[in-house]
């Protein structure tokens, strides 16, 4: 598989399991309201996803279809990072994971609608807009939640020190990172880094939430070693598709 | 969330397209008026059925008095020369 197709694999697993994190909400959010918010964004992410893995297959030139992918897949073969994995915890814990990810997120969509890989350039200028929309509803919520009681403030705080190691593999480019980068299909990481930090640094701060020390390790979801959530995901992503294979409705 | 039943409630206003008016849709539970229009665009305007949103608190409508409807509504019941059913109108206006 060639790092252009990974790279494209990366981005589609990271949409797929967050939008199956998501999904995990509906019925249980906070409000019905919320309820509806969380799907929202889950089908916008799942929406693009699909866009993403079709385009993967056809970069393999194997007639690879989006459900095998989605479907078929071990553990070890999903691409996504590592943050996306993380339990929902709290609603507190999704929302910051959910603001982590989307300010990274919309700079990254904003960088890639002028890669060289026009059919990415494309699917990534129509999630941006729907990317600026989920920033906006996550980073509501981590200002309200960390601008509001006592409570919600230390919830948030004890959610972002638990998450920001996760925010290490955004940025940390590897051989693939760099091939696609050399070949102008993707952004450089350190880019995205630095814009990443001050979108972080200015909703922290009307969050009145201190922003983590740097930490040390890193995870490696996207090279395709995981923490040990990722399985009991797919597990239940991919249990109807193995009761009843092709099953349509 | 114990304390849902203080989120107040927002009644939401859709306008469907530019040059239209905005039509009550509903009520939602909103903490704020960021979060209202966040919610309405959700509940709302997920099958392209809106291009501007209106959310007013519902504590802020003054209406009427249902009790006093006869005396507020029955007075125009007879009235009907105040109808501009007189008139001929032109084919070309459509929206009248």
């Amino acid at each position: 598989m060639t790092p252009h197709c990974r790279y494209v694999l990366r981005l589609a697993d990271t949409n797929l399991v967050l939008a199956q994190r998501l999904g995990e909400w509906v019925g249980h959010a906070p409000a019905l309201e919320e309820d509806l918010g969380l799907a929202n964004v889950a089908l916008d992410l799942l929406g693009q996803a699909r866009l993403l893995l079709t385009h993967a297959g056809e970069l393999e030139g194997r007639g690879r279809t989006e459900d095998e992918f989605a479907y078929l897949r071990e553990e070890s073969e999903y691409l996504n990072l590592t943050l996306v994995e993380q339990p929902n915890g709290d609603f507190g814990d999704t929302i910051t994971r959910q603001f982590l990810f989307d300010a990274w997120q919309l700079d990254l969509y904003e960088n890639l609608s002028l890669s060289k890989d026009v059919k990415l350039a494309a699917i990534a200028a129509k999630g941006a807009r729907e990317a600026a929309y989920h920033l906006r509803y996550s980073s509501g919520w981590l200002i309200r939640l960390g601008d509001g009681t006592s409570e919600s403030h230390a919830r948030v705080e004890r959610s972002i020190a638990r998450l920001w190691p996760y925010t290490n593999e955004l940025f940390d480019a590897d051989e693939v990172d760099r091939e696609v980068l050399a070949a102008s299909i993707g952004p450089d990481p350190a880019t995205l880094g630095k814009n990443w930090s001050r979108r972080v640094d200015a909703v922290l701060v009307k969050a009145t939430l201190a922003r983590p020390a740097p930490a040390k390790f890193g995870w490696y979801g996207k090279q395709g070693r995981h923490s040990e959530h990722l399985g009991y995901l797919l597990a239940e992503l991919q249990s109807l598709h193995r009761a009843h294979p092709g099953a349509t409705w | 969330m114990n304390n849902r039943h203080e989120w107040p409630l927002y009644e939401i206003f859709i306008r469907a397209k530019s040059g239209l008016d905005h039509k009550h849709v509903g009520s939602l539970h909103a903490t704020d008026a960021r979060m209202a229009i966040e919610h309405a665009r959700d509940l709302y305007t997920r099958r392209q059925e809106g291009v501007s949103i209106w959310a007013v608190r519902s504590a802020d409508i003054v209406a009427s008095d249902p009790a006093e409807a006869d005396a507020l509504f029955e007075p125009a019941r007879d009235k009907v020369y105040r109808h501009p059913t007189f008139y001929d109108i032109p084919e070309e206006v459509k929206t009248l």
